[in-house]
């Protein structure tokens, strides 16, 4: 069914129905009195399609999609490891996905245990002292992190410290979460091994620096050796330490942000802690801070008072960031996590996501170029081929990989190497699929060297080969409407 | 052994070797000693899975499951089995962000699909997929407004959702943006108020409809006057009730934005749910978040990618207009699904069977002498009444008969005192409302 080229729209046929509604009960009333002033004139372009229509049509274009079920997904800095059954069985249960927000605390004490337990664990796996649910993603969480850092100094009334310093090496979210949040953004160039440069930090160190944002590994999968340095330094110059979760899962068991000197974070529950990514949400992204920042919290908090849990909105908190709770059902997906693996297991999700990567380092390193030596993390980057008297680029391999039913990995980022080839395996690969990997990659190099053109026209097994984004972003067809008019045009 | 850890004992010895080294600590030699942490997580010991399932049962029995007559941006409509079934598929469950287009049509097609569907309730001509929920969603369109205006201020209806208010002030006081409110008279938005408050700097004019009390606000002569001071004008609507109620773009709205739970979604404690934003073509490039395209493959296939990337802030970095990096995209199959199943018949025979519900419940209050119109405005599916019954009286009967309504409005403060809230959907059957009717009918 990989052939299937239909879209919902072009399944439909005039009157024929997918839904079953009850009766109408009360036919003294009627939608067609309300006054046309208030009305839609223009028809609705929907389809009109049976169950069966709707079930095979997104069946079959599910078929076209890769998920982790599928087969290895090495995505770097996105932790693409597997995502439980149970946690979808407890997600599902009536009793919490049926609550509605504005109920009085008391009928839903055990959706606020929950919340509030989580905050517990995240504290514990951190080292911070409190936790929000409340930001709904990774990229959400920094915002609200870098707010409470402002709030901190606004409240000193120490209003000059509106810069953040980030090192060159950063996601893409980092600088735009700065500027959103009203901040000025201090890029600081990476050193050699790709870790921040201790004198170029120095140099940029003024009363002017509201904090910093660190991911640490950071983006090349390396540890930032220094850390204790680096947070004192900041500290030391007024500023907060803000930490971005993102590679969170290379240090379960082995250390902790707060104890690095971090006083604020955010956590990607949908890497971390096993939530499905969703196709790219919903996520969800807590945030964790110090003791001494926690009264900026966002509205609304959880409190416990004996066992009975409750609401509270604080005039110190640094307002509303969401309707209510944040992504809800996601956080109870990883409060599952948490429960299944316990003390004992969650201790060795970093051991052996780092083994994972540091055994695919080794073994590629031979024919892709490493270009920082000794250990990595959670994940590894290569920065293309050693081998460069080919025209085969990254893209070519992360293309010619799809052939080979795995899933690419993600591809120049970082920025700091022009041919950026990232690997997370995560701790839930076995020996044998990362085996597996490695042997591709090196009859990829091989076929690099003997028959480049192969690499240049993958993929060809894949539902569609590759596509002419030119045309896409030059043509703007965003809508079935658009696509009529544009089929029509062309005649 | 774990389950979701397939390494076994030989397996660790084997690629210790490989790596020259005789335990996993060794690969950790960068972090400083200081900082280990050599300790036991304080969280509980493991559970299998029986006894997770019996500990979530535990924990269900401290929620009580209500009858839903009181919404306020979240509503109990119908939810068709087949999104479950659907949306539950690992293939677009598990899955990242479409990257990579040739194993990711899937997704990319049923995004195209959702915008198609967005296209057509709003009438504007390109939407994303990537609002975590309503209020965001509104917050980053005010954000939009100031961008493409270049002005910095925006005037907000004192008829939003006040969720939707306070999510939007955090926004815009971080970012260092002004706001204003434009007065309410009769429980809507007045439009005198609006004219004196249309000034240089306002960027745009955020209102919303069915607004805060459920009344359907007529915009007539708002899109003149905001377009002749050159602001733009941004229309928060529940996308369901699009179904029937004039269309943004047919109000003269450039950005229309609200929450999508209504289509097929769960009320879920609150989340996830997913906002739309949408706007015309003029404006895409200060438009936040992901946007799929048509194409086709180089050998003519017709296909689907992201498109426009060069907004987005992991491109443009600290000069990106946003920082969403959320495609909330399963969210949005639950949309697409929906809509798929209801097409436009089952959209509008939802809102008029709520419609009637609704206005049945109404009449059948007010004829108990105990409740008021203060507004006598139309509505849809919700209505906001005056009592003099105590809320707590109110809410104390209906919970001990397992209905949530007749919320008092002045949760959200005491602007609000003496409302209170009440939404129908299709769910709710005749001996539902008649028994809500009855225990208010009760009270003294």
């Amino acid at each position: 069914m990989i052939n299937y080229n239909k879209l919902i729209f072009e399944l439909s046929n005039k009157d024929r129905i997918g839904y079953s509604l009850p009766k109408q009960r009360f036919t003294n009333y009627n939608i067609e009195n309300l006054d046309p002033s208030l009305s839609r004139q223009t028809e609705l372009l929907l389809p009109e399609v049976s169950e069966l229509d709707v079930l095979r049509h997104f069946t079959n274009i599910s078929n076209k999609n890769f998920g982790v079920e599928n087969g290895f997904y090495p995505l770097g800095s996105c932790t693409m490891k597997y995502n439980p059954k149970i946690n979808e069985e407890m997600a599902s249960n009536k009793a919490f996905r049926n609550l509605h927000p504005l109920q009085p605390a008391n009928t839903v004490q055990g959706a606020l245990e929950v919340y509030y337990n989580l905050q517990t664990y995240l504290s514990e796996i951190s080292g911070l002292k409190e936790f929000s649910l409340n930001p709904y993603a990774g990229a959400h969480g920094e915002l609200v992190g870098l707010m409470i850092i402002k709030a901190y100094h606004e409240d000193r009334g120490d209003f000059k410290r509106k810069k953040i310093i980030i090192p060159d090496s950063a996601h893409g979210t980092n600088p735009a979460s700065t500027v959103v949040c009203g901040m000025d953004v201090v890029e600081i160039e990476s050193n050699e091994f790709g870790r921040v440069d201790l004198e170029k930090l120095k140099a940029v160190l003024s009363d002017e620096i509201a904090g910093m944002m660190l991911t640490n590994p950071n983006t090349l999968g390396i540890f930032e050796n220094d850390i204790c340095e680096i947070t004192k330094l900041v500290h030391e110059a007024g500023g907060l330490m803000y930490y971005d979760g993102a590679n969170l899962n290379a240090l379960l068991g082995k250390v902790r942000p707060g104890d690095m000197g971090f006083d604020v974070m955010h956590i990607n529950l949908h890497k971390t802690f096993s939530t499905p990514h969703g196709g790219g949400g919903p996520g969800s992204g807590p945030v964790g801070v110090t003791e001494e920042l926690s009264k900026y919290l966002p509205n609304p908090r959880i409190k416990k008072l004996d066992d009975y849990y409750y609401v509270e909105n604080s005039g110190e908190a640094l307002g509303q960031i969401s309707s209510y709770f944040g992504n809800y059902m996601v956080s109870l997906r990883a409060y599952t996590y948490i429960r299944t693996l316990g003390k004992e297991n969650l201790r060795l999700v970093g051991p052996y996501a780092t083994l994972n990567a540091n055994y695919i380092s080794k073994a590629l390193k031979p024919a892709y170029e490493l270009p920082i030596q000794g250990y990595c993390m959670h994940e590894v980057v290569f920065n293309g081929l050693i081998n460069k008297d080919t025209d085969v680029r990254t893209l070519d391999i992360a293309k010619r990989l799809l052939d080979f039913g795995m899933h690419a990995p993600t591809i120049y980022f970082p920025l700091l190497f022009p041919q950026a080839i990232m690997i997370e395996p995560t701790e839930t690969e076995s020996k044998e699929t990362i085996d597996d990997f490695i042997n591709v990659m090196h009859k990829i190099a091989i076929e690099a060297k003997e028959e480049p053109e192969k690499l240049k026209q993958a993929p060809t097994k894949t539902p569609i080969r590759r596509t002419d984004e030119v045309f896409a972003a030059k043509m703007m067809i965003f809508s079935y409407k658009d696509y009529l008019e544009y089929i029509n045009n062309r005649g | 052994m774990f389950k979701y850890f397939p390494h076994t004992k030989a397996d660790i010895d084997s690629m210790l070797k490989a790596l020259n080294i005789s335990s996993i600590d060794e690969l950790f030699k960068d972090i400083p000693e200081s900082v280990i942490f050599n300790s036991d997580y304080d969280v509980p010991s493991f559970m299998s899975e029986s006894e997770l399932r019996n500990h979530f049962a535990e924990l269900a029995k401290k929620n009580q499951e209500l009858t839903l007559f009181s919404g306020l941006g979240l509503y109990d409509h119908y939810q068709p089995a087949v999104i479950d079934a659907l949306t539950s598929r690992q293939e677009f469950m598990t899955s990242y962000t479409p990257y990579q287009p040739e194993i990711s049509q899937g997704t990319l097609q049923y995004i195209f699909e959702y915008q198609s569907m967005i296209q057509t309730l709003t009438g504007l001509e390109v939407s994303n997929a990537s609002m975590y929920d309503g209020s965001t969603a509104t917050a980053e369109a005010c954000f939009m407004a100031c961008a493409v205006a270049k002005r910095n201020k925006v005037l907000l209806s004192s008829t939003l959702n006040p969720n939707t208010i306070n999510v939007i002030k955090t926004y815009l006081k971080y970012k260092e943006l002004e706001w204003d409110f434009i007065e309410e008279k009769d429980g809507v938005i007045d439009i005198e108020d609006l004219k004196n408050k249309l000034d240089k700097d306002t960027a745009g004019v955020i209102v919303q409809k069915p607004n805060i009390y459920g009344i359907i606000e007529d915009y007539s002569g708002f899109s003149e006057l905001i377009k002749a001071n050159k602001s733009l004008f941004v229309i928060n609507a529940d996308i369901s009730t699009l179904g029937v109620l004039k269309s943004p773009k047919e109000d003269g709205a450039d950005i229309a934005c609200g929450e999508c739970q209504s289509l097929g979604m769960p009320v879920a404690f609150g989340g996830p749910t997913l906002g739309y934003l949408a706007t015309e073509k003029t404006y895409v490039r200060k438009m936040p978040g992901r946007i799929c395209g048509y194409t086709h493959d180089l050998e003519g296939k017709r296909a689907f990618v992201l498109t426009l990337q060069a907004r987005e802030q992991h491109i443009r970095r600290s000069k990106a207009n946003s920082n969403i990096c959320s495609n909330q995209s399963l969210m949005a199959l639950f949309v697409t699904i929906y809509l798929s199943l209801m097409g436009k018949n089952g959209l509008k025979e939802v809102n008029n069977l709520s419609y009637q519900g609704a206005h049945y419940l109404y009449d059948k209050l007010i004829a108990t002498g105990k409740f008021k119109d203060p507004f006598q405005k139309p509505f849809l599916k919700e209505f906001t009444l005056q009592t003099t019954l105590p809320k707590e009286t109110i809410q104390t009967a209906l919970l001990e008969n397992g209905i949530f309504g007749g919320l008092g409005l002045d949760v959200f403060g005491d602007k609000y005192e003496g409302l209170v809230n009440f939404s129908v959907t299709e769910k709710r059957t005749k001996s539902e409302i008649d028994k809500l009717i009855s225990i208010l009918e009760g009270l003294s």
